[in-house]
C-alpha cells in the first residue's frame, strides 16, 4: 500500500476544502476502497475520512419520500422500517449484497461509488482500460462470464457490481451532490453512473472533489415490487443478473411498471421503452415474455457470458408475471 | 500517527503508520491474535470483530479511522474458565474443525443474533417487512460472511440454534 496522509474533518465544507489536496480521496465505510489500495489499484496520498459528518440521517421530504443521508450504513438502510414497507425491493436488493460484516460498514454512497469486480481490474499484471487506460481490455478475448451483454464498448465489458444502486434506478433515485462551490446539486441516478465507451477508467460523471451528501427516494410507487437477484452461491456473491421490478396491475391492465437490471452493463440498466409498451398492456404472459425479449434486443455476448441472454429474459417475463398476478 | 480506542474494555494509545489495518493492529500492536487473518480483502470473515457493538471485518478497517471506537474481540468474550454461551455451544458442538475461523464465527455469532434482536431483516425473509424469525435458514443466511475451509457448518449452525434457545 502506498503511504497516505489522514484526515478527520468535521463539516462537510471541512471535507470539500481537503480534497484540495493532490491525489486527495474521500474515505467512508472502507470495504472497497481500502482493498483497492492494498492490491495498488488505488494510490491516494491523502484520505479524507468522512465517516463522522452528519450525513446519517434518513428523513421524510415534503414530497412524501425519503432522504437517506450518504453514510447510513447498508445494514442501516435496509432495517428502516419505512423503507421495508414502502420500498421494499431496496431492502431487498441491500440484503442480497455482500454480507452481514460488509453491510455494518459500507455506506450509501460508497455503495453507489463502489468499483467494478471484473478481476482483470483486479489483477495489475493484466492489461485493464479501466484500472490503466490504454492498456486494453483482458476480459473481451478471456474468462467474461460475469461480464456485461448490454451497453458495453471494445474498451471495457465490465459491470457495476450494486445491489442497491439497481433498485434505486427502478425507483427513480436522486442523487444529492455537493461540490467546492459548497453549491448542492441533484441528478437522476441515471445520470451518475456511465457507459465505458472510450473512457472506462470513469465511473460516473461526477467531478473530482464532489461529495454525494444523499440519495433521495421519490415517494413509492404504487404496486407490487421485488428485487430478484440469479447468483453463483445462494448468498455473499455478486449477481450474474438481477432485477427490480415493480408492477401495479389491479384489474387485469398494467397501469404502471418498473423495471431495472443488475450484473449486465456497466450502469444499473434501465431498458428503453419497456416501461411504456407495458403500460396499458394486458397484465398476460404475452405481454411479460415480449418485455423479457425486448430487454435483450440489443444484447452482444462474448462467450463465456451468453448465457446471460435467455437467463435475463426470462428473469425478466417471469419476475413481471409473478408480480402481476397477485 | 496517533490513535486512541477501546479495545475488550481497556482504553489503549498507539502510535501507528495509516496503513496499518485494525486487524494489524489487534494482532500486532496489542498481542491479541485471536483474531485471524484469513483473505484480509472482507471475503472471508476470519477477522471479524465489534466495533461500536457491530460486526465488521477488521481487515477492511483502518486502525487510524477506528479512532475513538469500542473494540470487542474473540478475548473480549470469554476466558478460560468462564467462557462465553457461544464458546460453549461451539465446543459443545463441534463447531469446527482445525479451528481457525471459529474467533471469527464466534464474533460475527454474537453481532448477528443482536441484529436479529434488534429486529434487522434479511434476506431469507420472504416478507422484508415481517419481524425476523431465528431458524437454520435465517442463521445461515447471516452467516453467509463466514467462511469454513473444513466446512463446520452443520455444528456451527446447531451451536448458534442452541444458543439462541436457550436465551428465550
Amino acid at each position: 500500500m502506498k503511504a497516505f496522509t489522514y484526515e478527520r474533518p468535521r463539516s462537510v465544507a471541512g471535507a470539500l476544502e481537503a480534497m484540495d489536496r493532490p491525489d486527495a480521496a474521500f474515505l467512508a465505510g472502507g470495504t472497497n476502497l481500502v482493498d483497492l489500495m492494498r492490491l495498488d489499484i488505488e494510490q491516494p496520498s491523502h484520505l479524507v475520512d468522512i465517516s463522522h459528518l452528519p450525513l446519517r440521517g434518513i428523513d421524510e421530504t415534503p414530497e412524501g419520500g425519503l432522504r437517506i443521508g450518504a453514510l447510513v450504513t447498508n445494514t442501516e438502510l435496509a432495517a428502516d422500517d419505512r423503507v421495508r414497507q414502502r420500498y421494499p425491493m431496496m431492502s431487498m436488493a441491500l440484503l442480497n449484497g455482500a454480507s452481514g460484516q460488509l453491510r455494518n460498514q459500507a455506506t450509501t454512497a460508497g455503495n453507489l461509488l463502489q468499483r467494478t469486480r471484473c478481476p482483470y481490474f483486479y489483477d495489475v499484471a493484466m492489461p485493464c482500460n479501466k484500472r490503466q487506460p490504454g492498456s486494453g481490455c483482458s476480459a473481451i478475448t478471456g474468462f467474461n462470464r460475469m461480464h456485461a451483454i448490454l451497453g458495453a464498448s471494445q474498451a471495457c465489458i465490465a459491470v457495476h457490481p450494486s445491489d442497491m444502486a439497481v433498485a434505486a434506478a427502478a425507483l427513480r433515485a436522486n442523487v444529492e451532490v455537493q461540490g467546492r462551490s459548497g453549491k448542492s446539486r441533484t441528478l437522476p441516478i441515471a445520470d451518475l453512473h456511465r457507459l465505458p465507451g472510450e473512457q472506462p477508467e470513469r465511473d460516473t460523471t461526477l467531478a473530482a472533489g464532489e461529495l454525494i451528501t444523499a440519495l433521495l427516494l421519490p415517494p413509492p410507487p404504487a404496486g407490487r415490487q421485488i428485487y430478484r437477484k440469479v447468483r453463483d452461491r445462494a448468498s455473499f456473491a455478486f449477481a450474474l443478473v438481477s432485477v427490480a421490478a415493480l408492477v401495479n396491475a389491479p384489474n387485469g391492465q398494467v397501469h404502471q411498471a418498473r423495471l431495472a437490471l443488475g450484473g449486465v452493463a456497466h450502469k444499473p440498466w434501465v431498458p428503453a421503452d419497456v416501461e411504456g409498451d407495458l403500460a396499458g398492456a394486458g397484465a398476460q404472459s404475452s405481454a411479460f415474455d415480449a418485455a423479457g425479449r425486448a430487454v435483450v434486443r440489443e444484447a452482444q455476448t462474448f462467450g463465456h457470458n451468453d448465457f446471460k441472454v435467455p437467463l435475463t429474459q426470462r428473469l425478466v417475463a417471469q419476475t413481471l408475471a409473478e408480480l402481476a398476478g397477485g | 500517527m496517533k490513535v486512541n480506542f477501546t479495545v475488550n474494555g481497556r482504553a489503549h494509545t498507539l502510535t501507528l503508520d495509516t496503513r496499518t489495518s485494525l486487524l494489524d493492529a489487534l494482532r500486532d500492536h496489542l498481542g491479541l491474535a485471536g483474531t485471524k487473518k484469513g483473505c484480509d480483502h472482507g471475503q472471508c470473515g476470519a477477522c471479524t470483530v465489534l466495533v461500536n457493538g457491530a460486526r465488521m471485518n477488521a481487515c477492511l478497517s483502518l486502525a487510524v479511522a477506528r479512532d475513538g471506537d469500542e473494540i470487542v474481540t474473540i478475548e473480549g468474550l470469554g476466558s478460560d474458565g468462564a467462557l462465553h454461551p457461544l464458546q460453549e455451544a461451539f465446543v459443545r458442538h463441534d463447531g469446527f474443525q482445525c479451528g481457525y475461523c471459529t474467533p471469527g464465527q464466534i464474533c460475527s455469532a454474537v453481532g448477528m443474533l443482536a441484529e436479529i434482536a434488534h429486529g434487522v431483516p434479511s434476506a431469507a425473509m420472504v416478507d422484508v417487512a415481517a419481524v425476523p424469525q431465528v431458524n437454520g435458514a435465517e442463521v445461515r443466511e447471516r452467516m453467509s460472511g463466514n467462511i469454513c475451509r473444513c466446512s463446520a457448518y452443520p455444528n456451527i449452525v446447531a451451536a448458534i440454534m442452541d444458543v439462541q434457545e436457550a436465551s428465550r
